[in-house]
């Protein structure tokens, strides 16, 4: 009941099971406030939030403003482009500089992992991870989770297989750690030279073939495949990795049971996905990024009680009334 | 100060829970309030009761249960989560649980009762008020409340009272009901020990 997330949500990996499903239950009734006529309530009015975009992103930073948007929120964005860090500001610079405006909280992605972090340990303001190199995607995990948790209800003991590129996706990670302590079992599959070495240290299983990943799961998360990942050296050309790792409906066609299709985008269709797989009637695709506002608009207001300041001021009385064990008080 | 000494002088001051409204009279009031709803409505044409998450919202479906008793209707139903409408989120921080928020249709030209359980400070009744706007414009909103124990801090009033009763600041009304504590029952209950000597 009083669990809380603290300053910031710099990752799944801190997080306890209980505090990742205080944000997905608090996601549930956000997702309401969506389908109204008017997407709003009042919930973090007066409160500024900056967006800060190192990297670029559509769906992400725009899922972002939908739901600071839709908490009443003011937000500003910031992309590298176009801003100071042209002129080479650094970081922390930038960022003192808005909370000397007076900002509450800073939405951040950053290409270097642990940039989140290295905010958060510097400002006051609440930060919240929006991927940071190939580190966490906090929301997107979470998104993820409460997707899945839509359709299969409970979570333990079902098996989810991330596909593809999990040594640069920070998504892999945040996936990894979520479904991991909500008692999923993981497992990867992708070539040897797009999962980490050390893959063995994650507890998860590894397929090599994406058949038998198929045949084992009950739900597919395919990451993208960077297209930059051929010109480096990881795989021969993208037609071959479509043959050996794409996910196709003669594939899926083989399948023991239906199996949920999952996709953090930008998809490369016909390439780690086909079309009539990404467009199909096991594809949960559009239900992850309608997702995305609720479970960011309950990361936002979990975020904007969880000051420590706050958290005192509430313990020290300034509340009226005695909170009993009921909320029976209604005033 | 004033408190502690007043408590030093009353050394036998009582804890217990009083009982202000048992069962039977609960379900007796209830009864009441749903007939005064029709009445004030002037029958069921175009009513719709809303219920305050979360006790409220188990009184609603009593009071929908009662009316359609007497007058053979089922009155649309729909309960409303408040949380997100406080206005001292910024100073307390958010409840951890936010319920569900759901209409029966558009309330545009509506007549729509709220219902909650205990009305005080009119706060949460302030909360409804903005929510309900956010969804439409009924032709007239009323407030039906099983407890007023007074100590409003906004100037709101209830247009069907179950039961008026002075408590003193400090101490707890609890409506708990069959559905969600196992019993039903309406008591106050006196500051918690700590403010004792």
């Amino acid at each position: 009941m009083t669990e809380t997330l603290g300053k910031d949500l710099l990752g799944l990996e801190p997080l306890s099971s209980e505090q990742i499903l205080l944000i997905l239950d608090t996601a549930e009734p956000f997702k309401e406030i969506s389908e109204r006529a008017i997407k709003k309530v009042p919930a973090l009015r007066g409160s500024t939030i900056v967006n800060l975009f190192f990297e670029s992103s559509t769906r992400t930073r725009i899922s972002f403003e939908f739901a600071e948007k839709r908490l009443s929120a003011d937000t500003v964005n910031v992309a590298a482009t176009g801003s100071s860090v042209l002129k080479g500001e650094t970081l922390v610079d930038t960022a003192r500089n808005l909370e000397a405006m007076r900002i509450d909280m800073v939405v951040i992605r950053h290409g270097a992992s642990g940039a989140a972090q290295f905010l958060a340990e510097r400002i006051e303001s609440n930060v919240i991870n929006a991927g940071d190199g190939t580190h966490e995607h906090p929301t997107q995990g979470l998104l993820d989770l409460l997707t899945l948790r839509d359709h299969f209800g409970d979570l333990a003991g079902r098996r989810v297989c991330i596909c593809g590129d999990v040594l640069h996706s920070r998504v892999a990670r945040s996936n990894i750690w979520g479904l991991q302590k909500l008692g999923v079992e993981v497992a990867v599959c992708g070539p040897r030279s797009l999962l980490p070495n050390a893959i063995d240290e994650f507890g998860v299983k590894v397929f090599n073939r994406i058949e038998e990943a198929i045949e084992w799961a009950d739900a597919l998360n395919v990451l993208r495949l960077q297209l930059e990942r051929m010109t480096s050296g990881y795989i021969p050309s993208s037609r071959e990795y479509n043959r050996v790792f794409g996910v196709t409906r003669e594939r899926l066609d083989r399948a023991p049971r239906d199996i949920l299709i999952m996709h953090p985008g930008p998809m490369n269709r016909g390439v780690e996905i086909d079309s009539d797989v990404a467009d199909g009637p096991h594809s949960i695709i559009l239900d992850q990024v309608t997702n995305g506002v609720a479970v960011r608009m309950a990361v936002l207001y979990l975020l904007a009680g969880g000051k420590p300041e706050l958290a005192e001021a509430a313990k020290g009385g300034s509340e009226r009334r005695p909170s009993g064990p009921k909320m029976t008080e209604a005033a | 100060m004033a408190d502690g000494l007043y408590f030093v002088l009353m050394p036998a001051r009582t804890t217990e829970q009083k009982t202000v409204l048992s069962e039977r009279a609960v379900e007796r009031t209830l009864k009441r309030m749903a007939n005064e709803i029709v009445e004030l409505n002037d029958g069921t044409a175009d009513l719709i009761i809303v219920g305050i998450q979360r006790r409220g919202v188990q009184l609603a479906t009593r009071i929908v249960a009662l009316i359609e008793e007497t007058e053979g209707v089922e009155v649309p139903q729909g309960s409303l989560d408040i949380t997100l409408y406080r206005d001292d989120l910024q100073s307390i921080g958010p409840r951890p649980v936010v319920g569900r928020t759901s209409l029966p249709g558009d309330i545009e030209g509506t007549n729509v009762v709220i219902v909650d359980d205990v009305l005080y400070t009119g706060r949460t009744v302030r909360a409804a008020l903005d929510e309900l706007a956010d969804f439409g414009r009924p032709a007239r909103i009323a407030l039906a409340v099983l407890v007023d124990r007074g100590g409003r801090e906004l100037p709101i009033h209830a247009d069907i009272v179950g039961k008026q009763i002075d408590v003193e600041p400090g101490s707890r009304v609890d409506v708990m009901l069959e559905e969600t504590d196992g019993k039903t029952a309406v008591v106050v209950v006196p500051p918690p020990d700590e403010d004792e000597p």
